[in-house]
């Protein structure tokens, strides 16, 4: 590239670094402690619970109607919805089969201004996830085409599916078993509870930019 | 308040000390925090390893430095961002401002940023009519009352809620006054919402950036983060060049030393990684990413084996927490963007030694801040280097020489009496036939505000063993 | 070193030479005590410390190379201040690297000990206690604790007396303010150090402050006459020897 600055940048660098030997990139570390799957379940449900998400253990094969009584009682009237997974697949047949007294569910439509607007305005975003991390209390969330980045940042409640089967150790542990340094995605996140912050006087507030609620349906 | 164009450190500090309620709000944040990071660190043998860890992982990167912003550059751009090179602050400005004409913006949305601070964007961008709305709520709050930040990681520590209360109340239209904590932070959410709807431009930091993926990763706990680099149609990213790790597997330990470093936490409530703009097919994200990797010195820097040290700085302001100079006196009264013991060696480094070398004057070299900077910089070694580069007779930067003189001539005398014991024997009589060290004038002087003077002894040790031989060989 | 060791050589500091003899006199006395002879350098003075850390590298050289000169016999080196020791032992090769005096430099640097730390680890002394019942408080010098990590060392001499109780202060380990030249270039910081240092102590209601380093005490005392304090500062080593051997009614 001919850009000057670049090229400037780069020289100095190197004739900077002239009289350095690159040494070896630092070794891995010894692996850190390993959880029995309901160990990493209990210790994950602790973490997120600690930092105000609402987690609720649910039988997979049941979990849509645990959610509809949910949904019911927090009085939402409009929950967002990607499409594509299995997992919202069947969210969308429940609420096909019984919608009686439930919030209306609506799919992210192909044009995004209008639905970006809609965002604003409903009470919950549902999303999958792709498993989460035991030790720091995360969920691993990659917005894709069918769930945008928004879903779960612009309602004010995040609700995400987590298979509990996906819930690995450590960050380390989970990007290398996902192989994360083949592709990542455009936006890779990782969530460990709703928005807050201490910035006045540290005294702690939930609900600042992102979601004032996170809810966890842990599917076993 | 304590601004940066009319640099009296002395001044400043004085100030700081006087002011009663400054000291008592700062040392209650920092017991906090320091208490946080106590706790976040439970087993002690496990973090030395992993500050070990991520001392090898910043040295690495460094030692690296061409080809893995190179190599960040390829797969960024081959990822759809677009990369600038900014030599100097006002190139770094001057990019963004044609970014954010390009797209016909009058205002933007803004993440925290330092880097941002360092090249003072947003009075840039205020002299040519672009409004920067700051998101996150600290910076907002001191935005609203036109002050600067005062620590890297909370910038409005310094404000109580009430301060709080009469700010927003007087600079939000239609805003109540109210000293309750989350009825001020919805307040702050209601308005910057609609900044974040309507906004086409949204800038952030980068805590680090994987070449091996070409990978922006921004830590946050509020969600202005990704409110500003998910929802305006142009991404602009503000990153030093240091900021530069190797890989992705360097990615967990580094984190885990920045977050529980700097807040405490086991993980923020967001890890936000960034690979790439909207891809087809997708509804959300930036159309446009642009990553902006800013010089400013830092090459420089890099020559000087010592010194480059500073630059595996990862921002996380717990040498602040820990240092008692910065305790009693916060970030205003050092004058400029980066305070406490890492401003005090990369400040005089970008601005200039002679200029702003004083700030280095600031320590007692205590070293509490080495023993808890998460990637092991030896801070102290480094403030005594730039006292160093200041006390060097001939600088070519000339300002400060007279008083330069004057102190080498003291510590030549001092050598002198050290090396010719008999002199300094004999000073130390002198003194003793006094009593006291002269404290009535000079640099001694205000010793005696707040203490008694020294007391010399009426024989030295050396006198005493004479006497009785002992300690003979 | 040879161990266990039947000689040492006694590096004083120019603070305890000119201003706390008795200190040095006594921290003397104990490592015979326990079993060594001590000899004492005649022309020994500073260890280069303040100029090295105001960044005045030639002169702190000068100071250091003579005393590099002095002590050439292999004995170990104890030193009565965790700051001077420190300066020997880790800044002594990092201040003469790349220079022809390097190499002694480092050979003397492997010869220093913290005087606390020589009692207890190599020396492992008994002590037992002739004084009436006293509380006492320590603190930490910086470089002592950071350092030279001889805290523990201090404390476990301490504790062998057995009619002193330790009240721990609130800060223990922060800064007292004195830092050689800062009391003087950055006064106005250095005085707020050193009153919440005395506050502090002031606030466990101890009659009296240890710490291992003139400096400190220096400082530290000062403040605390000027406040008209009733508490006072003592060295380690004075304190030790005082309880050990001088059974005084005030003590």
């Amino acid at each position: 590239m001919n850009d000057p600055s670049r090229r400037r940048i780069l020289s100095r660098i190197r004739s900077s670094l002239k009289s350095v030997t690159p040494e070896n990139p630092p070794s891995a570390p010894a692996p850190a402690p390993k959880r029995t799957p309901a160990a990493r379940i209990k210790h994950l449900t602790q973490r997120m619970t600690a930092v105000h998400a609402e987690v609720h253990v649910v039988e997979k094969t049941h979990w849509t109607e645990t959610f509809k009584a949910l949904a019911a009682e927090k009085n939402w009237r409009e929950i967002a919805c990607g499409s594509g997974h299995p997992l919202i697949d069947e969210l969308k047949m429940a609420w096909q089969t019984d919608a009686n007294d439930l919030p209306v569910l609506t799919p992210c439509t192909a044009a995004s201004a209008p639905f970006k607007a809609r965002l604003f305005q409903v009470d919950a975003g549902i999303t999958s996830t792709m498993g989460a991390v035991a030790d720091t209390g995360a969920l691993i969330v990659w917005p894709t085409p069918a769930e945008p980045r928004l879903l779960s940042l612009v309602p004010p409640v995040h609700v995400a599916l987590l298979p509990a089967e996906r819930i690995y150790n450590s960050l380390a542990e989970a990007m290398t078993e996902q192989k994360w340094k083949a592709g990542m995605p455009g936006n890779a996140l990782l969530i460990s509870g709703p928005s807050k912050t201490a910035d006045i006087e540290f005294k702690l507030v939930y609900g600042v930019h992102g979601p004032r609620e996170l809810m966890v349906l842990m599917l076993v | 308040m304590y601004r940066a164009q009319t640099f009296d450190f002395k001044k400043n500090v004085q100030a700081a000390l006087a002011d009663r309620r400054l000291r008592r709000n700062l040392r209650a944040a920092m017991d906090i925090l320091i208490d946080n990071r106590h706790k976040a660190f439970p087993d002690a043998a496990a973090l030395e390893r992993l500050r070990s860890r991520g001392h090898a992982i910043k040295q690495h990167a460094l030692n690296r430095l061409p080809r893995l912003l190179e190599e960040l550059e390829g797969r960024c751009r081959e990822n759809g961002m677009q990369v600038h090179w900014a030599e100097t602050a006002a190139e770094a400005n001057d990019t963004v401002l044609s970014i954010v004409r390009a797209h016909a913006a009058r205002f933007l949305v803004k993440g925290k940023s330092m880097v941002s601070e360092e090249i003072h964007l947003n009075a840039f961008l205020a002299r040519h009519g672009i409004e920067a709305v700051e998101t996150d709520l600290g910076e907002f709050i001191i935005q609203l009352c036109r002050e600067t930040p005062s620590h890297i990681i909370v910038p409005a520590i310094h404000k109580n809620r009430q301060e709080v209360a009469r700010i927003l109340h007087q600079q939000i239209p239609d805003a109540p006054y109210t000293e309750d904590v989350e009825e001020l932070t919805a307040i702050a959410r209601h308005t910057l919402r609609r900044r974040f709807a309507e906004a086409r431009v949204g800038i952030s930091g980068v805590n680090m950036a994987v070449a091996e993926t070409g990978t922006l990763v921004l830590v946050e706990n509020e969600g202005n983060g990704r409110m500003c680099t998910s929802v305006p149609e142009v991404h602009i990213a503000l990153m030093g060049i240091e900021k530069v790790i190797a890989r992705l597997d360097d990615v967990p330990p580094l984190l885990r030393l920045l977050t529980g470093s700097a807040t405490g936490q086991i993980i923020t409530t967001y890890v936000n990684m960034i690979t790439a703009p909207r891809r087809k097919g997708e509804k959300d994200g930036p159309r446009e990413v642009h990553l902006i990797l800013l010089d400013n010195r830092r090459s420089h820097i890099l020559a000087d084996p010592e010194l480059r040290q500073i630059l595996m700085c990862i921002r996380c302001g717990t040498c602040l927490n820990h240092c008692p100079v910065y305790t009693r006196i916060g970030g205003h009264a050092y004058g400029h963007v980066y305070p406490g013991p890492m401003g005090q060696v990369f400040t005089p480094l970008i601005e200039g030694v002679q200029e702003t070398g004083e700030l280095a004057d600031a320590s007692s070299l205590c070293g509490a801040c080495e023993a808890v900077c998460p990637v092991k910089i030896p801070l102290p070694a480094l403030l005594r280097r730039i006292r160093r580069e200041r006390a060097q007779p001939h600088s070519a930067q000339g300002g400060g020489r007279l008083k330069n003189m004057a102190e080498a001539a003291v510590w030549k005398g001092w050598a002198l009496a050290n090396v010719f014991p008999v002199l300094n024997q004999a000073a130390v009589k002198a003194g003793a036939k006094t009593g006291r060290l002269p404290t009535v004038a000079g640099p001694l002087k205000q010793w005696t505000n707040v203490r008694t003077a020294p007391r010399f002894a009426d024989r030295t040790l050396h006198e005493m063993l004479n006497a009785t031989g002992d300690g003979d060989e | 070193m040879i161990y266990p060791p039947t000689t040492v050589y006694f590096f004083a500091t120019c603070l305890i030479d000119a201003f706390f003899p008795q200190a040095g006199l006594a921290a003397m006395r104990l490592l015979e005590k326990a079993g060594v002879k001590v000899v004492f350098p005649r022309r020994q003075s500073c260890c280069g410390q303040p100029a090295y850390n105001a960044g005045y590298v030639q002169q702190a050289r000068q100071a250091a190379r003579h005393q590099l000169k002095l002590f050439t016999s292999p004995y170990p080196i104890v030193v009565p201040s965790g700051s001077c020791a420190a300066m020997m032992k880790i800044h002594y090769p990092r201040l003469f690297a790349g220079t022809v005096d390097e190499t002694a430099a480092r050979r003397f640097a492997g010869r220093v000990y913290e005087w606390s730390e020589f009692l207890v680890r190599i020396l492992h002394i008994r002590l037992t206690d002739c004084g009436r019942p006293v509380a006492v408080t320590w603190h930490s010098s910086c470089h002592a604790l950071r350092e030279m990590g001889v805290t523990e060392d201090a404390k476990a001499l301490i504790r062998q007396l057995e009619n002193v109780t330790m009240k721990p202060l609130k800060n223990e380990e922060e800064c007292c303010g004195f830092g050689g030249t800062f009391a003087v270039k950055q006064p106005a910081l250095s005085a707020a150090m050193v009153r919440d240092k005395v506050d502090d102590i002031v606030g466990t209601g101890a009659g009296i402050v240890l710490a291992g380093d003139c400096g400190c005490l220096m400082n530290i005392n000062g403040a605390l006459a000027h406040q008209g304090a009733s508490a006072t500062g003592l060295h380690l080593a004075q304190f030790l020897w005082e309880r050990t051997h001088v059974p005084r009614a005030d003590l």
